[in-house]
Order: C-alpha cells, then structure tokens, then sequence
C-alpha cells in the first residue's frame, strides 16, 4: 500500500486551505486514475450501481483496443505495400531510419514489420493528442475547479483512430484543442456538451484544411504513393469498380484499406461495439436505428437508381463496411451524452444518421465519406428529438385520464 | 415539379437561411430559448415567408420590371428603383396582418413572442427572401415553393436551436459565456453540422 498512503499523505497539501489548493484537479486526475475514486452521492436520490463514470469511460478505451491493433498493422501494411509498389527510394523519413537502426524489414508479408511500421504513425498522433488536449483538460479544470477525467482519455483516442495517418501534427494539436475548449469545455466539461468533442475538432480540420484531410495522397502516409479510399472509388466509378481494383468485400470488412488510421476494419469495430453492449455501455436502440435507417434508406435509393450517379446503386451491405461507417456506429452514435435520451428518441436518433449518412455520400460529391457529418448533424438534432418523445408521452398519458 | 422539389430542398438544408447565410440572427438568437416559442416562432416566419415572396414576385412581374408596365400602356417604364420599399412595404403588411389573426385566436403564442413578432418586419432572412428571389429570376411557382421551403428551413434551424439551448440549461458555462456568447458559439457549431450539405448539387 506504498503509493496509496503516498497519495493519502500529500493530498491535505491539495484539499481546502492545502498549499498547493489550486492544484486539486491534477492531484485529483492521478490519483482517480490508479484508484477508484472515493467520492459518493451524499443527496437523494440513490441509484447503486458499479458503473460509474471512470468505469464507462475505461470500458470504451478497452473497447478500442482492436482498433487500435488494426490501426498498427493497415496502416503499416499499407505503407510497407506502397514502398514496394514504389521502390526503395520512396522509403524516407525517421519512421524508415528507426526501423532500420531496429533491423526491422519494410515487408508487407510480416506481420510484425507492419505493427512495427503502423505504431509510428499512430504514436506522434497519439502523443500530440494526449498532451496538447490534456494541457487544455488540466487548464479549465484548474481554472475552473473541475476534475480532469476519464473522458478524455476516450476523446484522444477517439480523434487519434479517425485522424489520416500523414495529419501534420500542428493540425491534429489544432483540431484537439478546437475539439475540447469549443466543443467540450466552454459548455463545462464532460456530460455538458452537445456534440461529439473528437468529431468537433475532426470536423474543424475537415473543413480548415480539406488538403490534408481528404482526397487520395492523405490515406497512405508514402510521400508520391496516392490511393483514393473505397468510397472514392465507388463516388467516381461505382462500388462495382472496387473489384476491379482486387478490392472484394472481405477484405473491407476486415479493413485492408485505404483510410483513418482506426477506422477501416469493420471487423475490429464490432468486437469492441460487441463489448460496449454486453457490459451495457453503448445502447442497441442507436445501433438498431441507425442500421435501420441505413438499409431502408440506401435499398430505396437503389429502387430509384440513377444514370449519372453511380453511388445510388451502392447496396447496404457495402455502406456499413465502408469509410468510417462502423467505427462511427460503435463508438459515436452510441456516445451516451450528445445522443437522445429517451427510449424512443434513441431509434429516431439512430435512424436520422443512418439516412443522413447514406444521403451525404450519395448526393454530396464534396464528402463521399458521410458518417463523421451525419454523427454531428444527429447530434444537433438530439435534444430535440428528445422534446419530441416527451411531448407526445405526455399527450399520450392525458389522453388516457380525461 | 422535379425542379421544384430539389429547389425545395436546397432551400431548407443546403443554403438555409440562418445557418448558411446567417439571416434574420437576431431573433434567431433572442426568441431560442423555448422549443415551443421556437416553433410559433418559426411558423410564424415560414407563413409570412411563404405569402411575401410570392407576393413580391407578382409585383415584380407585373409592377417593376422593366416593361412590366406594358399592360397598362407604359412600355418603357422601369420601377425596379422602387422594389426594395415596395418589398418592405409587403412584408410590414403581412405582419401586421399576421400579428392581429395571432392576437385574436393565439394569445398566449401572441404573448410569448412578444416585440419579435413585429420585429419580423425587419428580420433580414423575410426580406433576404424576398431580393433573393428577385436576384435568382424565379419565376411564379418557383417563388412560392422557395417562399414555403426557405421559411421551413429557417424554422427547423431555430427549433433545433432552442432544442440545443434547452439542453444547455444543464451544463456549467464559464462566466464570461453565459447567455449571448454561448449562443453565438452553439450556432457556429450548429453551421458546421449543416456544413454537410455544402456542395450539394440538386
């Protein structure tokens, strides 16, 4: 019990009257983060439960493991693929110089050569993230006097699986910190927000610096090596092209392509949206929702077809292993607080990004990738569907006492 | 009637009036507090959105274009000197006939709008209405159908609005945010959702 009396013995320096009383929040960060935090609900109401805010907030990390893991290797993977499309000399930068001094080849066949490559993407990100985020969490929270939690460790990671593995870094510090002051912490922190922090701040670089968030050059971070993502393909040449590139319908379910760092394997997303719903974390009315409104919505389009658009006749089961359609289904339709709240509202929700999503990429040329602006737009929509449900149970009920 | 569908929808989402132009702010930043003011509100400008510019469109056709004299023996005549006024003069009209049907059958919306129902007069999205369909050349029907859509989009977007700002009620805004500034920020978030719809082509 070493480092718990070590807490127990600093922590009268950051209570109340403590001399480094300003410094509560991060003392309180660290140490809520190795021990279960001892605060209790004093007031009225009481509802027992286990699950409190850290633990929902370390589930949803866990549950991006294989994410994670899949980010390491495609994007290795795509990486080590185009060096050897391109030649040696298309291997430059630190990445490659680290490598080497490790010994570790540039061979797409090893499956460690590419988790080794994929990690070095995926860490300058990551770090860039957590610490610029982090110094703004630990800002508010100290100005402010609220604890520093989980949720953020959930938001970085979250950005950092949708960002493109070539994002400059002084782009991802900006999108992160747009994402959590104007997205989160001007509303007052987690809980208090409207929409998604990790798609605020996505969605801000996605519109400030279209370059270097879509097109083809970004996905692949191989300088001269570009490769247009599925959707692109299919918004240009129809979902049928994409066998003709040796694309089949298996290998975007389990995610070698071209795209976010975490978001390409459908496969990877639905164990960890499996997780989130067994221990009860995600809601499956938004996933049977959105689902709903993606199939109805996308086998309507394919009834009416079109001559000039190729996506109208892009079947459902094609959507959902596209772009970042299931990671957005597990990890932020599902997101408890700029979801709706009510039972019902939480199928109307999901259903309004399931056809939202389908609607961008099928009639909105400029974003063929469609679920990060469908999840925003579900997410202004939320508060009021919710008004919605409550209105007409109350109507419901007084229609039944007259 | 395809073209009047895909003018309709390109009026309510792609180039919504509040959220994508940013007309008609300030009561759509001082009347979003109450989700069901929002929506008396957001009727009230759909309905006299939808008389005026089909209205204004008439007197275009037949008063102030150049030659549109012409039925009454003035070729030559051009009035379009006049248009805004005449504009305006419509719009003030229609209010203060929608102001008094509200009075009478709708008190307690009449009450809840309060100044900002004859504010309407003056909000910039009924008139940018108005001169956009004079700037775009619709014609009669396309007036009418920009008119009914243009109002509804403005009225979804200011429903969502007070949704939004319903739910705030419980977050922890700093100080110096609290009120006006929040709201400016919520709908500068608001338009980067609507952002999705940029591009669209119909």
């Amino acid at each position: 019990m070493g480092l718990r009396s070590f807490f127990d013995r600093i922590e009268p320096n950051f209570t109340k009257g403590g001399k480094y009383e300003k410094f509560f929040p991060i003392y309180e960060m660290v140490e809520s983060f190795i021990y279960t935090p001892k605060t209790v609900t004093s007031a009225a109401p009481h509802a027992r439960s286990y699950v409190d805010m850290k633990r929902i907030m370390t589930y949803v990390v866990i549950a991006t493991i294989p994410c994670i893991l899949m980010a390491f290797y495609n994007n290795g993977y795509q990486a080590n693929q185009a060096i050897a499309t391109l030649g040696p000399e298309a291997a430059t930068g630190w990445r490659i110089a680290l490598l080497q001094m490790f010994g570790i080849a540039l061979n797409p066949e090893s499956i460690f050569a590419n988790m080794a490559h994929g990690f070095l993407f995926f860490l300058p990100i990551y770090l860039t993230t957590l610490i610029i985020g982090g110094i703004w969490e630990v800002i508010f929270a100290t100005v402010r006097g609220h604890e520093v939690n989980e949720g953020f460790l959930v938001t970085s990671m979250l950005y950092t699986l949708i960002m493109p593995a070539t994002a400059p870094l002084w782009q991802v510090a900006l999108g992160i910190s747009f994402g959590v002051v104007i997205g989160k912490e001007v509303f007052g922190g987690t809980g208090k927000n409207f929409l998604n922090p990790a798609l605020t701040g996505r969605a801000f670089l996605y519109f400030a610096y279209p370059a270097n968030m879509s097109g083809d050059a970004v996905w692949t971070p191989v300088d001269g090596f570009s490769g247009a993502t599925a959707l692109a393909v299919s918004a240009a040449d129809g979902y049928k092209e994409l066998a003709a590139q040796g694309l089949t319908w298996m290998d975007a379910f389990l995610g070698f392509i071209q795209g976010s760092l975490g978001e390409t394997s459908t496969l990877a997303c639905m164990i960890g949206l499996a997780f989130l719903l067994i221990t009860k974390i995600a809601n499956w009315r938004l996933i049977v929702g959105c689902l709903a409104g993606t199939i109805g919505f996308s086998l309507l389009l394919n009834l009416i077809g079109s001559d000039t658009n190729p996506m109208f006749a892009m079947p459902w089961y094609w959507h959902i292993v596209l772009g970042g359609y299931a990671f957005g289904l597990a990890f932020m339709v599902t997101e408890p607080v700029s979801a709706s709240h009510t039972n019902m509202g939480r199928y109307w929700y999901g259903a309004l990004i399931g056809v939202m999503v389908v609607l961008i990429r099928v009639v909105n040329p400029a974003f063929p990738e469609g679920m990060m602006l469908a999840i925003l737009f579900g997410n202004v929509f939320a508060p009021l569907i919710d008004y919605f449900v409550v209105q007409a149970n109350i109507k419901r009920r007084a229609r039944r006492h007259v | 009637m395809e073209g009047l569908i895909s003018l309709a929808v390109k009026a309510i989402f792609v180039e919504n009036l509040a959220l994508s132009f940013f007309l008609g702010m300030c009561t759509f930043i001082a009347v979003s507090k109450k989700i069901s003011t929002a929506i008396g509100l957001g009727i009230s400008v759909m309905v006299v959105q939808a008389i005026t510019v089909p209205t204004n469109n008439l007197l275009l056709t037949y008063l102030l274009k150049p030659g549109a004299l012409a039925w009454a023996g003035f070729p030559d005549v051009d009035l379009t000197f006049l248009g805004l006024i005449s504009y305006i003069g419509v719009i003030a009209a229609m209010v203060q006939i929608l102001e008094m049907i509200l009075d009478k059958y709708f008190p307690p919306l009449y009450n809840a709008l309060g100044i900002f129902l004859p504010l309407i007069t003056v909000n910039c999205a009924i008139l940018g209405g108005s001169l956009f369909m004079v700037e775009r050349d619709y014609n009669f029907a396309e007036a009418a159908t920009y008119g009914l859509s243009s109002g509804f989009g403005w009225a979804l977007a200011i429903t969502a609005m007070a949704g939004v700002r319903e739910k705030l009620k419980y977050s922890d805004i700093p100080d110096g945010l609290q009120g006006l500034g929040i709201t400016f920020i919520t709908a500068g978030l608001m338009a980067m959702a609507f952002m999705s719809f940029s591009g669209v082509k119909l």
